[in-house]
């Protein structure tokens, strides 16, 4: 074991409070994670002299919507554009909104979608 | 502020100024190698037995076995060295050697003709099975 | 009051050695405000751990970045290791932060050399490379590779290091820590250097907590934290102090570096001295089943895995957030108000590794 993980489950109404909470406790916010699984799992890691917190909510994968933290972290824009451009949840007053040119992709929320497997040649 | 913004570094320049050059003189003195160098994948052919699982295992497809031909083959610009094919092959055949392939202008394939050893003969009826199921 | 120009840098610039755009808006010769811009090397290698074998993705954690590349894979292995239960051999666990300080000393040295070229001192940048290339050596000695080693793998490591070799390559390292040791005195001392980056691109260490500035970058602005004290792999076996400097600017980054060079020569001793007998790999059976947040020390900062796996053959999920994606908004807050000429030594200050943070 090399450290100990705490997860707590929030409901995305929750978010901000919960942030606000982390902040006033000197919490770093480490990263926004998102997993698709039949929902999106959205993770809000939180680090203080090296003890993890982790906060997740779950969304719809049907127009997911969450509001920003950037007014709490400002910080999180790179995090909340990433979302935004790799799975395509929608962010609520988000800072920096690059109104999904943060990454140059040709495919619109890529991540977001099931996977199609191509096959190539020589590779059953 | 010190008088030369220069004296930090003289030492170090003296130095350079009178050893002989850091690099080397590639043509004439050749590269060393060391024995765990990737350099490319090598084949013993007669210890093959056809199994297929470095084509399966190679990351960028640069490994093709044609089984009824009897044929493996490599595109050497393809492979990334990853080895992962040295540790997959059951019969240890695949081996790693310290000296890099030779460059080349046309995207080739190399092949290489197997001659499976004696047990193979006995082994291959299990591999056809395995290929209508 | 003078008008507003969009001044754009990158993608392809001379400091920078991979494309990360920056639109600066300027005032006369001071940036008033900067918009970063990723995504010019964006790859998926995410998505591709869906259908890779979970004991072949650490080939793909890997090639994520050419000059972090063993922190990539060891945290992949850790994560997986975990989610397994699996306890490594101790020699493994001392061979792999061996290897990882190798690698930390050459990004440092590296980045040294790009540093020096970008404030203009040629020679030294020469320097430090010439002595990279002796850890370079190492590197292919050890694992065969010198940029990808492919050594680490889930439940141990491919190769080891026979015990006469490690003497040897203590002997080497004591040669490397004497050339580096001249190099060190110029980035310290001399004079240009410290004229170039003194003051410029200052980070309070408020500042540069609040924006979640992880690495170096934390470390140079006061404040001491280092996931390698997590004490994951041999680390918590290990004697060491976080390198800090108090100025948070380009000088104390610098001298951060500059200092964690000779943290990880002690650090690569201790693990010789403490090197443990026994073997480096064991079977590995049964599939993922769970998640872990793998947190590891990379030469650029803290780096997060998470790894979710569903006790299938492939993972279920594999997110990176990279250094330099958590230092991209304090590399906004620094470019505010300095000067234009200034922006490139403050962009690679935060050794920028865009490669990694685009995976």
């Amino acid at each position: 074991m090399i450290e100990k993980q705490e997860t707590v489950e929030i409901k995305p109404e929750e978010l901000q409070t919960k942030v606000t909470e982390a902040m006033a406790k000197g919490y770093r916010l480490v990263a926004i994670s998102c997993t698709k699984l039949d929902y999106f799992q959205l993770d809000y890691t939180f680090d203080c002299n090296l003890s993890f917190l982790n906060c997740r909510l779950k969304l719809p994968l049907v127009n997911p919507e969450i509001k920003s933290i950037t007014d709490i972290y400002w910080s999180a824009f790179t995090y909340e554009n990433e979302l935004h451009d790799l799975f395509g949840i929608k962010i609520t007053g988000i800072n920096i909104d690059f109104g999904g040119k943060f990454y140059k992709i040709k495919e619109v929320a890529p991540f977001g979608k099931s996977i199609t497997i191509k096959t190539v040649e020589g590779k059953a | 502020m010190p008088i030369n913004p220069f004296v930090k570094m003289t030492a170090t320049i003296i130095k350079s100024l009178f050893s002989p050059s850091a690099c080397k003189m590639y043509p004439v003195e050749k590269p060393v190698f060391y024995a765990n160098t990737r350099g490319h994948i090598a084949i013993q052919t007669d210890k093959c037995t056809l199994c297929t699982l470095c084509a399966k295992k190679c990351p960028t497809y640069a490994i093709m076995v044609d089984r009824n031909a009897k044929l493996w083959k490599i595109e050497r610009t393809k492979c990334i060295m990853c080895l992962n094919c040295v540790y997959a092959c059951p019969k240890k055949c695949l081996t790693n050697e310290n000296q890099y392939s030779s460059p080349v202008t046309v995207k080739t394939q190399e092949v290489f003709n197997i001659t499976p050893p004696a047990p193979a003969q006995v082994a291959e009826p299990c591999g056809q099975k395995e290929t209508t199921t | 009051m003078p008008k507003r120009t969009i001044i754009p840098f990158g993608p392809q610039h001379p400091v920078l050695p991979e494309p990360i755009h920056l639109d600066l808006a300027v005032r006369d010769e001071k940036v008033v405000e900067v918009i970063p811009s990723l995504g010019f090397v964006h790859r998926g290698l995410e998505l591709l751990v869906t259908r890779k074998d979970f004991m072949d993705m650490v080939l793909v954690a890997e090639r994520i970045c050419g000059i972090c590349s063993f922190i990539h894979g060891l945290g992949y292995c850790q994560g997986v290791e975990e989610i397994m239960n699996l306890q490594v051999s101790p020699r493994a666990k001392y061979l792999r932060a061996f290897w990882a300080e190798l690698s930390r000393v050459h990004s440092h040295i590296l980045w040294l050399g790009l540093a020096a070229d970008a404030f203009g001192f040629e020679s030294l940048f020469m320097h430090s490379w010439k002595i990279r290339e002796k850890i370079l050596d190492i590197f292919e000695e050890t694992t065969g590779g010198r940029v990808i080693f492919g050594v680490c793998k889930v439940g141990g490591l491919r190769k080891d290091i026979e015990n006469d070799v490690l003497e040897r390559i203590r002997k080497t390292m004591d040669e490397i820590e004497a050339d580096y040791r001249t190099i060190a005195k110029v980035f310290k001392e001399d004079y240009s250097v410290k004229h170039r980056n003194c003051g410029v691109g200052v980070l309070t260490a408020d500042e540069a907590y609040k924006l979640g500035a992880v690495g170096p970058t934390l470390r140079a602005s006061g404040i001491s934290q280092d996931m390698r004290k997590i004490g994951y792999g041999a680390y918590g076996d290990l004697n060491f102090e976080p390198v800090v400097e108090k100025d948070g600017d380009c000088y104390a980054r610098t001298m951060v570096r500059v200092r964690e060079v000779y943290q990880s020569f002690d650090l690569m001793r201790q693990c010789i001295d403490k090197m443990p007998e026994g073997p480096v790999d064991m079977k590995v059976t049964g599939f993922p089943k769970g998640e872990f947040f793998s947190r590891l020390e990379q030469p650029r900062g803290e780096v997060v895995y998470y790894i979710k796996g569903d006790g299938t053959k492939f993972i279920q999920r594999y997110r990176v957030r990279t250094p330099t994606f958590a230092n991209v908004p304090p590399l906004v807050k620094m470019l505010g108000g300095c000067d234009l000429a200034d922006v490139p030594v403050i962009v690679l200050t935060i050794d920028p590794c865009i490669s990694c943070t685009e995976r």
